[in-house]
């Protein structure tokens, strides 16, 4: 390559990565009203953050949660065909088919407040008035035995007293540090002793879609 | 064959299934080899396409691939999820080359369907943390600068159900859950700085418009550092099943993050630990451990042809061997091919466009002698990272992590052609 090209192609580089350095706002758009922002502002955090008022008990969230969720999560949180379980669960994280469910895996309560508010049920999500989520999570905590009693009522005020199992059971992405990330020698030549045998194949379990057979499904 | 030419003569009517036929007898004679009397009745017989007109310019307003290419789609694996409204579908990446995805094939995941919005009832909110709370509409954001990115997307789910052994018979259902397109789209950190982030601003809560009000907590500084928010994808709209009217683009971040259908970006000072980023997207490790916020997509590369849905069907010869590689820390250095299981290993031919946190294409190119192989490929990033056996990441992970399976494949092609996903020892 010539060098007048490589220094047309660098410039060329430098142009595509740069961005235009803007002086300071466009003044493109407008201020939110604070109607608009309350309308869509619903997330929650761990800290609360975002709880709206309300509240709701054990029984009646079994009734609401009996109209609106069982029909996919079974009337005890158990999963009807594919859809989620939601309880139970508890100690398997480690076995060989782990049962993730709220109380056994999930590590925040708000998580639960903040996703049937904004997802559920599905197909009719944000549906449900402030008091029936605070009613599902509680009857959720009920089936996964974080309480006990039927008159229990989760509110707002009372919403940061209760935590899940598993909210430790959680750490960061460690990947960088690992083995693999470290190993920068790529092997080329007999990298392996022996002649590389066949140990599973695909065929056996014969799931590829229009093979017959259908084991259960993971991704939801 | 008589008849068949004969079929011909007749109107256009009968030229499809004619064509059809015809493919069949032209594929037997390629793959024997043999040509019957005279030569071939692909030169000496006289097409249709020879003689007559075909469609005007007003036939296809949006042009569609040949009919010819209609098995090339994206496929569901049904048994996967409970609905396809909450489900998968995959990109057929052994009918592709080089290393743009088209619109239409690109692989789909949606958690309550396809939102179908009006771009002109579409509105962005930025709120939280800033200095103002904005809204814009579409004609608001087309005023701030953009830029134009070549990204790959892939599910961290991509090849997880692959964890406990081989599995799906085709690359379209190991890796399929990956596609990568020109973006363009306005930096977020313009948007940002027009609202103005106040000093304790750190993560970003962005949410989509559909009925799972997709959300995840994302750090501010990966945000200023490449985020865009996209309206279009190789040169045209979205596509609505891709977010349109407008995404946002995560580069080399799993794919859940790339929020479709965007409406509204929550500036705060914590992560908000919502759904898709707990229950979901987290690794579960064989004590019972689960890691979160594992953004980045590692090294990862995978043979395309051949593969089970495109076997080998020459039986031997001078043979072209074809794939992709990515990574989400930068780009590919280098690709290295096995032919035996893994014992020795050359390097591939990387072709096109090298970009930043793009699909590469890389061939490799053999006489295969007819005998059977065992077909791996091993991708090396910019950084260094080396793609890793399945052996090698189970020995860390156990098998039960679903997603961030960045392991090597392994393709069985027997001595008729014919290719088996399989793992070796």
């Amino acid at each position: 390559m010539s060098r007048f090209l490589k220094i047309a192609l660098l410039a060329t580089i430098s142009i595509s990565c740069s961005l235009p350095v803007l002086a300071g706002p466009l003044n493109i758009g407008r201020e939110a009203t604070s109607a608009e922002v309350l309308a869509w502002n619903i997330d929650v955090r761990p800290d609360g953050q975002g709880l709206p008022e309300g509240r709701g008990t054990v029984a009646w969230g079994e009734e609401v949660f009996a109209e609106k969720c069982a029909s996919c999560h079974g009337d005890f949180g158990e999963g009807v065909d594919r859809w989620p379980v939601l309880a139970g669960g508890q100690g398997t994280l480690a076995d060989e088919d782990p049962v993730k469910t709220i109380g056994s895996y999930w590590p925040y309560l708000s998580t639960v407040f903040d996703y049937v508010n904004r997802a559920m049920p599905f197909g009719e999500a944000q549906s449900l008035e402030a008091d029936e989520v605070y009613a599902i999570t509680a009857y959720i905590l009920y089936l996964n035995d974080i309480v006990d009693d039927e008159e229990f009522e989760l509110s707002k005020s009372n919403f940061m007293q209760h935590r899940l199992p598993n909210e430790n059971g959680f750490f960061a992405d460690p990947r960088l540090e690992s083995p693999i990330a470290e190993n920068k020698n790529a092997c080329m030549k007999d990298c392996v002793p022996g002649v590389a045998k066949i140990v599973m194949r695909a065929r056996t379990l014969d799931v590829t879609p229009d093979g017959e057979d259908n084991p259960s499904g993971g991704l939801n | 064959m008589a008849k068949l030419i004969d079929g011909t003569r007749n109107k256009l009517s009968s030229r499809r299934g004619f064509l059809k036929a015809g493919l069949a007898l032209g594929g037997m004679a390629a793959t024997t080899g043999a040509i019957a009397g005279e030569g071939d009745p692909a030169i000496l017989e006289k097409k249709d396409w020879v003689q007559y007109t075909g469609d005007g310019v007003d036939a296809r307003p949006y042009g569609t691939p040949s009919e010819f290419e209609e098995h090339v789609t994206r496929k569901n694996v049904a048994w996967l999820t409970a609905d396809p409204v909450s489900s998968v579908n995959f990109t057929p990446l052994h009918e592709l080359d080089g290393i743009i995805t088209p619109n239409g094939l690109c692989f789909e995941r949606h958690h309550a369907g396809i939102a179908e919005i009006d771009p002109a009832e579409h509105r962005l909110m930025i709120n939280g943390l800033v200095e103002k709370e904005l809204v814009f509409t579409m004609e608001d954001l087309m005023r701030f600068p953009r830029e134009n990115r070549v990204y790959f997307l892939e599910c961290a789910a991509n090849t997880g159900m692959e964890w406990h052994g081989s599995q799906l018979n085709g690359c379209q259902f190991t890796h399929g859950m990956i596609h990568n397109v020109m973006y363009t789209g306005i930096p977020l950190k313009y948007l940002l700085e027009e609202a103005g982030l106040k000093t304790n601003a750190k993560w970003l809560l962005p949410e989509g418009a559909d009925a799972s009000g997709m959300t995840r907590s994302l750090p501010l500084a990966k945000a200023l550092e490449d985020c865009l928010v996209a309206f279009k994808m190789n040169g045209e709209a979205l596509r609505p099943e891709q977010g349109y009217p407008l995404r946002l683009v995560v580069p080399g971040w799993e794919g859940n993050m790339w929020i479709k259908w965007l409406r509204r970006i929550e500036v705060g000072d914590q992560p908000w630990h919502h759904r898709e980023e707990t229950a979901k997207y987290t690794d579960l490790m064989e004590n019972g451990k689960a890691r979160h916020f594992t953004w980045e997509m590692d090294a990862k590369s995978v043979i395309t042809n051949p593969s089970p849905q495109a076997p080998l069907l020459h039986k031997s010869g001078h043979t072209v061997l074809s794939g992709i590689a990515w990574s989400g820390r930068g780009k590919v250095d280098r690709v290295d091919i096995s032919l035996d299981g893994g014992r020795n290993w050359r390097p591939a031919r990387i072709d096109g466009l090298s970009l930043d946190k793009s699909m590469h294409r890389f061939y490799y190119e053999f006489d295969w002698d007819g005998s059977p192989l065992l077909l791996q490929s091993r991708a090396i990033d910019s950084t260094g990272y080396i793609q890793p056996t399945r052996n090698e990441l189970r020995a860390i992970r156990g098998t039960n992590s679903i997603y961030h399976n960045n392991g090597i494949q392994t393709w069985h092609v027997k001595s008729d052609g014919e290719v088996e996903n399989v793992e070796v020892s």
